[in-house]
């Protein structure tokens, strides 16, 4: 593992590793990237790969590369511009190729937030005269919601449409909630707390039975890209976002699929970038970093049995091994949901409380998605899906990599069992205001 | 590399400290700015840092008065969308402009006009200035925003946005400026132009392309373009962009060391030997925009009768100097530069532009060597023609 120093006394490993991020500056570390508080050991273990992953070193390399070598701006006549051009276009190719789509069917965005509205806002608008009646499931990502809330203010109805207790809509139901001025159905294809996959085709089916008048389908498809298969879905959808920071591409980067034909309005103007869609000059460098990652992404499908296999084990070593702790899994069967994302409960602690003691003990994870980390309500899909705020509140997202270990995995569970009885008796000693 | 670059109003190279920090980003401090673990953390203070960065580069009184976006696109949207839709809820449905803003600006009116604001663009004199008597002129108790950029991107003019603003605020309006060209090349003090909102963007200012930011006065409120998590104060949400960020910061404190360091009065003295060279050795060429001090330190922007101005550029490109005829992102179309008809040129000078800007790299050896390619280059352009 390289190692360099970081500013004020910090260091942190070098890319290339899972298991890595920046340490604790109270803990002194030595080049085995091994952290030391005191007289104890510890390796950092990030688990929180949902929320963001580390950059590829073909990631940083191609961004270094843009940055140092393509500078030209892609809108620009002489040759300075052609490079640019090449790498933002080189980018498309490769995410067309993973998705089964054309090149002309992909826009790029700042990330999967504007993709989501983009795609959201931009369908809605362009289909108002036809009806302003939109369905969405309950669980989706923020910036889906919020975006509908904005729309509600322009006078759309927004529709939200039922889960079962694994966040699953069922095709039937959704077909059965079109009204003839449904003009737009977005389900995300993977969640982002709890890992469900939806049957995305089959709503696809349900609707294209519809006929011409059917409402346009969208996916927020971010936590889905690298970790389910998407052929299928792609082919069935017609807007789907993605976004290159969760599959170990740069933030700042995301992509937004709209299937030939069908119209959106921009929402922002001027310049005429990516066809007057998303104009502003080209985040070259970033896209670069996308097309990086985006080489890579048969390594992550090649991944998928073993993050399975690691996560289970993780399951196993919190069911087993926490002295009598209670903890519940979230979400849907293991064989049906997401192959990076573990979610449990420990009904009675608070979520937030255990992810800072797992941070003592050297592992990363969080409560749910990061962008509601400051919020302290508990979480809309898990209380959408039925369960009581106590277990919501003690909720933990574990999220793995391609690149977790199971050495990582045997860390994770020790720094749960290092933390939780502590925390468990001092509730349990509180009574139920232990929670609080 | 044998081209000699004179285009760095469309976009400049990145300087290499910019690019070590983003790399140190990617690599090292690759986290979720809004997870609440030391991964996240280290993120969060890296973005802040940044944010202090540009704030100093523009005299912000606060860190947290800058908004960080995907570039001057979308800070310029954000400014005069977010603004106005805000301000419309006190029944403000007016906008005044300039006849020679940036396409973000002048579209995102556009826009704002097919909502039902009215907007007034205001004309500019044969240079290219905004007289603020017409700005004051224009003026209605419901104004909501005056959005004037600071300085123009195809011919440089600055313009007296610190008057604009005394008139605008007399009046209760909001204001503006795109200062996507100016950032960089002239000391920016928001609080002595007196400004609301003000734009920019990193890749003007030897930064990566991809990452901007807007100056929000503290206590105003704007409609947000996107809707999502909380970041950038819910204004601009998404997943920041924590390396280009980061690049913009290291940009903005790079930028701020050359300003003082005399950075602007070499490239003014640079400018006026080009002016002057084609002036003098190129038959038909005449300058568009102002000379001297109302000029940004960079920019050079002429007209040449009887030459076409695509077949030029193709002949500069050739003979190894990248130029542009105006605004890189209509670089595409034929249409005749809207800047240059509001300057009152007519069409067929209008659609025949030369721009020249240059940059920190940019030498005096360069100019010699520019000067005697566009001489070549605009002979062998018009004796194609006349053959």
């Amino acid at each position: 593992m390289r190692l360099r120093s970081g500013a004020r006394g910090t260091f942190v490993p070098a890319a290339g590793t899972g298991a890595s991020g920046p340490v604790e500056r109270r803990g002194r570390a030595a080049a085995d990237g091994i952290l030391r508080y005191g007289a104890i050991r510890l390796k950092r273990v990030y688990l929180d790969n949902a929320a963001s992953t580390q950059a590829l070193e073909s990631v940083a390399d191609a961004v270094r590369h843009a940055l140092l070598h393509a500078y030209g701006n892609p809108s620009s006549l002489h040759g300075m511009g052609l490079e640019a051009e090449r790498i933002v276009e080189g980018a498309r190719a490769e995410l067309a190729r993973a998705l089964g789509v054309e090149p002309a069917e992909l826009f790029f965005t700042s990330g999967g937030t504007e993709a989501n509205n983009l795609a959201l806002k931009g369908a809605a608008r362009a289909r108002a005269r036809r009806g302003r009646h939109i369905l969405v499931t309950p669980i989706e990502h923020d910036s889906v919601l919020n975006a509908l809330n904005a729309l509600k203010a322009e006078g759309f109805e927004v529709e939200y449409l039922p889960v079962d207790g694994a966040g699953r809509v069922d095709p039937d139901r959704v077909r059965e909630r079109v009204r003839p001025d449904t003009v737009l159905v977005s389900i995300g294809a993977v969640n982002n707390e709890i890992g469900t996959v939806q049957p995305l085709a089959a709503v696809g089916q349900a609707l294209a039975a519809l006929g011409e008048e059917r409402p346009l389908l969208h996916t927020d498809a971010v936590q889905a890209l690298g970790k389910v298969p998407l052929g299928d879905v792609i082919r069935h959808v017609d807007l789907a976002s993605f976004s290159a920071h969760k599959i170990h591409g740069p933030k700042g980067t995301g992509a937004l699929y709209v299937r030939r034909g069908v119209k959106l309005l921009p929402l922002a103007e001027g310049g005429g970038q990516e066809r007057g869609l998303r104009p502003g000059t080209e985040n070259v460098p970033g896209i670069a970093g996308f097309g990086a990652a985006l080489r890579e992404l048969e390594m992550l499908v090649q991944a998928w049995p073993r993050m399975r296999a690691l996560k289970e084990a993780l399951w196993e070593g919190l069911r087993d091994g926490l002295d009598g702790v209670q903890v519940r899994r979230l979400g849907p069967p293991p064989a049906e949901a997401a192959p990076h994302i573990l979610s449990v409960a420990f009904p009675g602690l608070r979520g937030e409380v255990v992810v800072h003691a797992l941070e003592e003990h050297g592992v990363f994870a969080s409560t749910g998605s990061a962008c509601t980390s400051r919020d302290p309500r508990p979480s809309h899909v898990l209380k959408a899906v039925g369960l009581e705020d106590e277990v919501a509140q003690g909720a933990v997202r574990l999220s793995l990599s391609r690149f977790t270990t199971e050495e990582d995995v045997e860390r994770a569970v020790a720094a749960f069992r290092a933390a939780l009885p502590a925390l468990w008796r001092f509730a349990r000693l509180r009574g139920r205001g232990g929670a609080r | 590399m044998g081209q000699l670059y004179l285009d760095y109003a469309a976009t400049t190279p990145v300087h290499p400290d910019v690019a070590a920090v983003m790399l140190e980003m990617l690599r090292e401090r690759w986290g979720n700015p809004s997870s609440i673990h030391a991964t996240g953390r280290e993120a969060r203070r890296a973005l802040d840092e940044a944010r202090r960065r540009v704030a100093e580069l523009v005299g912000a009184p606060h860190y947290r008065d800058i908004i960080f976006t995907s570039g001057g696109t979308e800070a310029d949207n954000l400014a005069v969308l977010g603004a106005a839709r805000a301000r419309a809820e006190e029944g403000r449905r007016h906008v005044v402009t300039s006849a020679v803003e940036h396409h973000a600006v002048l579209d995102a009116c556009r826009a704002l006009s097919a909502e039902g604001f009215d907007v007034t663009i205001v004309p500019v004199d044969g240079e290219g200035f905004v007289d603020p008597d017409e700005v004051r002129r224009a003026l209605r108790p419901d104004t909501a925003l005056v959005t004037v950029m600071l300085a123009n991107n195809e011919v440089g003019t600055i313009q007296p946005v610190a008057e604009i603003a005394r008139a605008a605020h007399e009046v209760g309006a909001w204001v503006h400026t795109d200062a996507v060209q100016a950032a960089g090349q002239i000391p920016i003090d928001v609080q002595a132009l007196d400004v609301d909102l003000l734009s920019l963007s990193a890749h003007k200012i030897y930064g990566p392309k991809g990452a901007g930011a807007l100056y929000v006065r503290s206590g105003l409120r704007l409609k947000p373009l996107v809707f999502g998590g909380g970041q950038e104060r819910a204004w601009r949400p998404g997943t920041e962009n924590a390396a280009g960020l980061v690049g913009l910061g290291k940009a903005a404190e790079l930028a701020r060391a050359a300003l003082e360091a005399g950075e602007p009065a070499r490239l003014t003295a640079l400018r006026d030997r080009l002016i002057d060279g084609i002036l003098e050795r190129v038959p038909g060429a005449r300058l568009n925009g102002p000379r001297g001090r109302g000029r940004l330190p960079n920019n050079v922007h002429v007209s040449l009768e009887d030459v076409d101005g695509e077949a030029l550029l193709v002949h500069l490109d050739l003979a190894g100097l990248a130029a542009s005829s105006g605004s890189a992102c209509t670089s595409g179309s034929l249409e005749p530069s809207h800047v240059l008809l509001a300057l009152g040129l007519p069409r067929e000078l209008a659609a025949a532009g030369l721009r020249l800007t240059l940059g920190r790299p940019t030498t005096e050896d360069e100019i010699e060597r520019a000067l005697a390619i566009l001489e070549g280059a605009v002979a062998r352009v018009r004796k194609v023609r006349s053959a």
